[in-house]
């Protein structure tokens, strides 16, 4: 329940789902001071997003999501169509202003308050004055141009160098523009351009039937968060039939989850080092992650377990046989990993490299509102699975890990608990995996409403809110904490140097496709 | 005349073995880093594509830009005819010394920094700047290592030092082995390898060879690739001539040839095994590490010089 002074600005129903999750409609007056509230009760933004109700309700409608410490509180407002315009939040979390500027750009409301009025995710691919999440948007006209006059902070000295790094880039990663400021080498201002990935993912979800497209495409936002997203989405539709799920199969999601974890944490972990310019880790870590990979592929059915996780359930079931040639898998993982950790924690090059480089105090963290792996390595302990467990981690008592430093080195530590926390959490649910179905049919007749799924997803908390009409996707927003971290990467880097940036970046590994949608 | 068929045999055997040592060398860190080497070849057959490929020059760039792929190839070829690693006394040998040597891979490193300056793009100039800020600090420590063995030898002539070192026969000299740690970190710094350098990186901010090299490509790409595996194994034979001088035999020797060879062949492969371990264990230095690193190197040099003057050896 929010607390009383929470309370006094709107009714907070909960809402009739696993997930604590409580949502009030506020006057455009409380908008800030609601925030404000829950930055002073210790909550963060989660989300903030938008659609266009003008038909059914006459306006905007905004939505935000924060996370509090009796769980998630949405609160959303109806903005007049005539001016547009809502406050915004961006001096209480200062996570907001990215999602208010792209807020405008897909639906054309602007938050006032805020001096930068700068596009966010529009490029040059459709005009200024066209917003493609209202509902007349023409979609003519498209093209695929990135912006060029874009302003940047302008240099503030005659002697600092400026460095533009991408879009694209020399190795195989996804497209993004960093503007480096530097005095030498020393990093004094970055600034990240994004949306180069943006493929309109809210306005492709519209009107997709739930089962098969908005599964398919869920599934897709962020690869190395497929499991993630695909869960997400499948709690809040699950929410809006209010279906109960068969116990299996949440026990096997959790399975894919902790797996897509492990792939993600191993593959991270071998390319840091790499980064430091020793490959023996990347080469060792690779191999532990393609016989995951291999794994997976063998026994749920894909590589890296995409549209395992369905609505109603998942789309595979694992023998004895399977189930004990996992555990196999599991041991010999830990074993290998174990000494790879005690290798890398003697390298005195490799701790050279990271300690101390690229850090995010805890009380910066705290000001940022970080999650995920990145938070907890700032010392901000938050879990989903340790303090929201659904099933099956409720009974699971699953172990956070958490360190104070904040340094890429930190970062590298979480991910080593993680991965034999998460090796832990393999080998008890394949023990106690219980009997039963592992799908269960939808009943999607005139399914109405609105759902909310929170999955904690190995980069951090993924949120997904969906609004159903006529059995039929209305509107629906998935959310990547890659918009809350990417803020966070631009001050890490301060103060570092410009070659360390790589190393530091790859310490976050945060999502282009996920932020762009 | 077989003093002239030795230097040209020399100058040959280096610019055209060059990318075998390179490709070992390769091939030995695949294999130490578990994975499956794509065979000692690899680096004739990039070569090979290069060459075949349109060279395209970047927009805005001089003539300095076109110049110095070949600029570049020609210094080191010259250091190939002057180095002795077949034999001692050839015709060359005497066009330039030690310290005139290390001017002319100076040279070579001019024309790069000015054709990746000349190119203007940030990371050009990024490496252009970490290169000199290397090079600067490397040079000092290459001559405190070459000068101790020409105070054994009393000569700044490669030929000279080399005769000389090899008729002392296997007399540990603490000097030398001060200069030989020297010449060892400098090596890996001059020829962008780890810790100083990661030759296999992707990574256009933390380069500092490649990044002078992103502007090029077809066959001045492959005369800059080819010039840096030259150079390496130049290094290389220097460190082998004036450390493990044994094998190299004056030009009138002609029939000890086929043992020199044999002798160069194990040395050049204990040279890629020793490297590739190297550059296996090691991690990249942080950038601002790196000076301390060549600094180390110039203090292990300045320590053998001293020790030649106190020890006399």
């Amino acid at each position: 329940m929010p607390n009383p002074s929470l309370r006094v600005l709107a009714t907070f129903r909960h809402w009739g789902t696993a997930l604590p999750v409580w949502s009030g409609r506020l006057r455009k007056e409380y908008w800030p001071l609601a925030a404000q509230n829950i930055r002073a009760q210790g909550g963060r933004l989660l989300a903030l997003w938008g659609e266009d109700r003008r038909t059914t309700e006459a306006g905007y409608l905004v939505h935000a999501a924060f996370l509090s410490e009796t769980g998630i509180v949405r609160t959303e407002m109806i903005v007049d169509p005539a001016t547009a315009a809502y406050p915004s939040l961006a001096a209480i979390f200062p996570g907001a202003l990215r999602m208010e500027r792209a807020l405008y750009d897909l639906l054309g409301i602007r938050a006032t308050g805020v001096n930068d009025t700068r596009p966010w995710l529009r490029h040059a691919a459709w005009p200024a004055d066209q917003f493609p999440l209202r509902t007349d948007f023409s979609g003519e006209g498209l093209d695929i141009a990135a912006d060029r006059d874009y302003t940047f902070l302008p240099a503030s000295s005659p002697d600092t160098h400026e460095i533009p790094v991408g879009p694209i880039h020399a190795g195989i990663i996804e497209p993004g523009h960093f503007r480096f400021q530097v005095l030498g080498e020393e990093i004094l201002h970055l600034e990240e351009r994004f949306g180069y990935t943006h493929k309109g993912v809210e306005r492709l979800f519209q009107g997709l039937d739930v089962a098969a497209g908005g599964a398919h495409l869920a599934g897709r936002i962020s690869g190395d968060s497929t499991v993630a997203y695909a869960w997400s989405y499948a709690q809040a539709v699950e929410q809006i039939i209010s279906m109960q799920m068969p116990e299996r199969a949440q026990w096997l999601r959790a399975l894919c989850l902790e797996r897509e974890r492990l792939a993600n944490h191993l593959g991270d972990l071998g390319a840091i080092g790499n980064d430091a310019g020793l490959a023996f880790a990347l080469t060792q870590f690779q191999a532990l992650k393609e016989d995951l990979l291999r794994e997976n592929q063998h026994y749920f059915g894909h590589r890296y377990l995409m549209d395992r996780v369905l609505p109603g359930g998942v789309a595979f079931d694992l023998t004895a046989a399977a189930i004990a040639a996992l555990q196999g898998g599991g041991q010999a993982l830990k074993t290998a990993v174990g000494r790879l950790q005690e290798i890398l924690a003697e390298h005195g090059g490799l701790r050279d490299r990271v300690v101390q480089l690229g850090v995010i105090s805890p009380e910066r963290a705290a000001h940022l509102g970080l999650m995920g792996v990145a938070g907890r390595a700032s010392g901000q302990a938050w879990d989903l699975r340790v303090q929201f467990p659904h099933i099956p981690y409720d009974q699971l008592q699953v172990r956070m890990a958490t360190a104070t430093e904040g340094d890429v080195a930190a970062r590298m530590a979480v991910r080593f608990l993680e991965i034999s926390e998460s090796l832990r959490l393999q080998e008890e649910i394949l023990q106690k995996l219980p009997d039963g179905n592992i799908y269960h049919p939808l009943d999607l007749r005139d399914a109405a409403g609105e759902g909310v799924g929170w999955v904690e997803g190995w980069r951090g908390e993924i949120f997904f809110w969906l609004r159903m009409e006529q059995g039929n996707i209305r509107h629906c927003r998935p959310q990547d904490p890659s918009w809350t971290l990417w803020p966070a990467l631009e001050e890490a880097v301060l103060r570092d140097i410009v070659a360390d940036f790589p190393l530091i970046n790859k310490s976050f590994n945060l999502s282009y496709s996920g932020h762009d949608l | 005349m077989t003093a002239l068929l030795l230097e040209v045999a020399q100058v040959l055997l280096v610019a055209f073995l060059a990318p075998l040592f390179a490709g070992l060398l390769r091939a030995l860190r695949a294999i130490l880093q578990n994975r499956r080497p794509a065979g000692c070849w690899q680096n004739y057959r990039d070569l090979y594509r290069l060459f075949h490929k349109e060279s395209l020059q970047a927009e805005g760039t001089s003539w300095l830009f076109r110049f110095a792929p070949y600029g570049i190839f020609g210094a080191f070829c010259l250091a190939a005819g002057i180095i002795p690693i077949l034999a001692t006394g050839l015709p060359l040998a005497p066009t330039a010394d030690v310290i005139a040597l290390v001017g002319l891979f100076a040279l070579a490193r001019v024309f790069q920094v000015l054709a990746a300056m000349d190119t203007g793009t940030p990371f050009a100039t990024l490496g252009a700047h970490r290169e000199m800020l290397i090079a600067g600090l490397a040079e000092p420590a290459l001559l405190a290592a070459l000068f101790t063995a020409s105070l054994l030898s009393r000569s700044t002539s490669l030929s000279v030092i080399v005769t000389h070192l090899e008729q002392l026969r296997f007399a540990l000299h603490p000097s030398m082995v001060f200069a030989a740690a020297a010449f060892f970190m400098v090596l890996l710094a001059e020829n962008a390898r780890i810790p100083v350098d990661n030759p296999a990186t992707h990574l256009e901010l933390t380069m500092i060879h490649e990044a002078m090299l992103l502007e090029y490509s077809g066959r001045h790409l492959a005369l800059m690739e080819w010039g840096a595996q030259i150079k390496l194994v130049l290094y290389v034979a220097i460190g082998i001539a004036l450390f493990l001088p044994w094998g190299i035999v004056p030009t009138a020797e002609i029939a000890a040839l086929p043992l020199t060879l044999l002798a160069l062949l194990l040395k050049f492969a204990a040279a890629a095994l020793i490297l590739a371990l190297v550059e296996t264990l090691l991690a990249k230095l942080r950038l601002f590490r790196a000076p301390e690193f060549m600094a180390t190197a110039f203090l292990l040099g300045v320590i053998g010089l001293l020790s030649f003057f106190m020890l006399g050896a």
